[in-house]
């Protein structure tokens, strides 16, 4: 059946609400309204609002309610209406959430949905891509998926999962990608990569929207003999280093590309991983290509000009393979 | 971690011969708490902490006893206990054992962290018993979200959270409240309003003359006690768990006191006028307590002395106990982090 990224998420989510009763939702607009992009649209007329719960302005409050919720034995699904306002549950995330397990034994399996990335002319407060922050959270996990397949995989799987999971959906991708998928239920792992494309010349790291950016850079550097292996990455933490290794070791080339800012970003993460563990197998530089230390601007020259795409892809890939 | 059933020690004294009347039966267990919490906390601020037993910082509840024993008694064990750095009573209340509050201190893996984190940061989720974070008022939400889950699954309990009057000054408390207000969630609100956040006085704090001001800006009722008297305390938590309970939302109770100590075992209060010190000694919610039990012939002299004796020595056989639990291993710094490895950031 084929569906949309958004329609895989909405999919996950109503498939395990009604496999696990302890499922619910909390957020703004989630209920009557259906969610700011509808991923949630006719859930509160299924499952009533007991399970789809609207709430007042409070992200703070959604992700603290979220975390108290599952110390009941809940498995709340919260949603931030857009990643950007996760700031403002900045503490409960990474000072709650993430830290009970380690503290006193006490397991927070929540999932906290947050919208992200740019290309919508959302301007500074709408379009960010705040994955960094958390990577640098022991105890969250933070989940990327690119695909339908993945989308629908992994918000099981973060539901399933007994630590707080973090889940960027990219609002690029929701009406963007459509896919057949397997009807019914299957989860991806939370952790694992998948090499997205396979290639031998060298490899592109990445993960999101961004994956599609990798992609379309690939073809056109097939028509002039480049072989580009792709690694979509799925989950940014904790990272998959043996899928990541694996297509280093093989191509001896790698491109970090990612929609987030440069500076801080995962791609240096990556970078330094690569460096350590295989170093003796790089031909090149490794080669970050991400968005610049800018806030994201509104006017579209502007936000063109902020994210990365083919263009920029394909013109650093050809000095990679040159090298 | 600590045991579920009760011990021991929480048994009412012996002295409890007048237990036929509850009033005089609640007294003692009042008393018991209150007099256990003083001198754990003595023991740890002004003996352990001085020796450089304690690893970290020290944060007690000098002159507060009254609202974690207070509130704390009118619990059930099924609800939800979300204690600030004040309350340490709570703890002893749901059957954690003063030994494991000093390993805890120390640093130990007696303690209810096993040393990964100190002093009031502790809970056990088997007893109902939440940890509070640094960031004051973090615990409001958190609180909000354990009554939603009670009123998720129909439970006839409420969720019981502290803070002081310093918290009531952050966004969570805010969002927290609110959230529950509009909810109608089973949760009880406690502030201590010890008038002091560190070295900021209340005045600086809040430009309203008391904290239960603001119930009425959420929909919710509240009320002012007198912090220092259990037994209002004590009732006042009757009224608000009823409350709560019935579906009718959150109820908040502001409990005036105040904080006999500096904000931490560091900080000598220079800040504090010294006759405010004076003047709050004289309203110590232990010496009021036991005046009362005299007064009404509920207990004599000697069997409060006795319930006295009997703690100091409880005391210091925790003590004994948490000084021979072991450090943690260098090697439990992995774990726990996540429910499995991830392997993440342990090797360079």
């Amino acid at each position: 059946m084929e569906v949309t990224y958004l329609e895989a998420i909405r999919q996950g989510i109503w498939e395990e609400m009604e496999r696990d009763p302890n499922v619910f939702l909390i957020g703004e607009d989630i209920g009557v309204y259906g969610g700011a992009f509808k991923i949630t649209a006719g859930m509160l007329e299924h499952f009533g609002e007991r399970r789809v719960i609207d709430t007042p302005i409070c992200e703070s409050a959604i992700v603290g309610a979220a975390i108290g919720a599952s110390f009941m034995g809940l498995r709340p699904v919260a949603e931030m209406q857009f990643a950007d306002f996760i700031s403002c549950a900045f503490d409960q995330v990474v000072n709650f959430a993430a830290k009970c397990r380690y503290r006193w034994g006490a397991a927070v399996p929540i999932v906290v949905r947050a919208p992200s990335g740019g290309g919508n002319r959302g301007g500074p407060f709408h379009s960010q891509n705040p994955e960094a922050w958390f990577v640098h959270v022991p105890g969250v996990k933070v989940v990327t998926p690119a695909t339908a397949y993945d989308a629908k995989g992994l918000i099981k799987s973060a539901i399933r999962d007994n630590d707080p999971v973090i889940f960027f959906e990219h609002k690029g991708l929701y009406r963007r990608i459509k896919e057949d998928i397997p009807e019914g239920d299957y989860t991806v792992p939370i952790g694992k990569a998948r090499v997205f494309q396979e290639g031998k010349d060298l490899s592109i790291i990445t993960y999101g929207a961004m994956v599609y950016t990798a992609r379309d850079a690939a073809e056109q550097l097939a028509k002039e003999g480049i072989s580009v292996e792709i690694v979509d990455l799925r989950t940014v933490l904790p990272i998959d280093e043996e899928t990541i290794l694996a297509s280093v070791r093989k191509t001896s080339k790698a491109i970090l590309l990612h929609e987030d800012t440069l500076t801080g970003g995962v791609g240096g993460e990556i970078a330094a991983r690569i460096a350590e563990r295989a170093f003796e197998y790089l031909d090149g530089p490794l080669v970050r290509i991400a968005a610049p230390d800018t806030p994201i601007p509104y006017s579209p020259p502007l936000e063109d000009a902020f994210l990365p795409n083919v263009a920029k892809v394909v013109e650093k890939a050809r000095w990679l393979y040159r090298y | 971690m600590a045991a579920v059933k009760p011990i021991d020690f929480l048994q009412a004294p012996s002295g409890a011969s007048a237990a036929a009347d509850a009033e005089a039966g609640l007294a003692f267990r009042a008393l018991h708490y209150m007099v256990l919490m003083r001198e754990v906390e003595d023991r740890i601020e002004r003996k352990l902490y001085r020796q450089g037993k304690i690893v970290g910082g020290v944060y007690v509840g000098r002159g507060q006893e009254a609202i974690a024993v207070g509130v704390g008694l009118a619990t059930e064990p099924e609800d939800v206990l979300f204690p600030c750095h004040r309350d340490l009573a709570l703890y002893f209340i749901r059957g954690v054992h003063p030994r494991q509050v000093f390993a805890q201190y120390m640093g130990r893996v007696g303690g209810l962290t096993r040393g990964k984190d100190g002093n009031m940061h502790m809970g056990d989720l088997r007893l109902k018993i939440v940890a509070i974070i640094s960031a004051m008022a973090a615990s409001v939400p958190v609180a909000a979200g354990a009554a939603l889950g009670i009123k998720y699954k129909g439970l006839p309990h409420a969720a019981f959270v502290f803070f002081g009057d310093g918290a009531t000054s952050r966004g969570d408390w805010h969002e927290g409240i609110n959230l529950a207000a509009v909810q109608k969630l089973p949760l009880v609100l406690i502030c201590n309003n010890n008038q002091w956040a560190y070295s900021t006085p209340l005045e600086k704090q809040m430009a309203c003359k008391n904290v239960a001001d603001r119930g009425p800006g959420y929909g919710i009722p509240a009320e002012i006690v007198d912090g220092n008297d259990v037994f209002a305390v004590y009732q006042a938590a009757q009224r608000a768990a009823a409350h709560a309970r019935s579906g009718l939302g959150p109820y908040l109770i502001e409990c005036k006191t105040f904080r006999m100590t500096g904000h931490a075992a560091h900080d000598q209060a220079l800040y504090v006028p010294k006759h405010l010190f004076e003047e709050w000694a004289k309203k110590d919610p232990i010496d009021r307590l036991e005046r009362h039990m005299l007064r009404k012939g509920w207990a004599s002299q000697e069997e409060i002395d006795r319930l006295h004796r009997e703690i100091l020595q409880l005391v210091d056989e925790s003590v004994a106990w948490a000084e021979q639990s072991p450090y943690p291993d260098p090697s439990e710094l992995y774990d726990n982090v996540y429910e499995t490895p991830s392997g993440q950031g342990s090797e360079v």
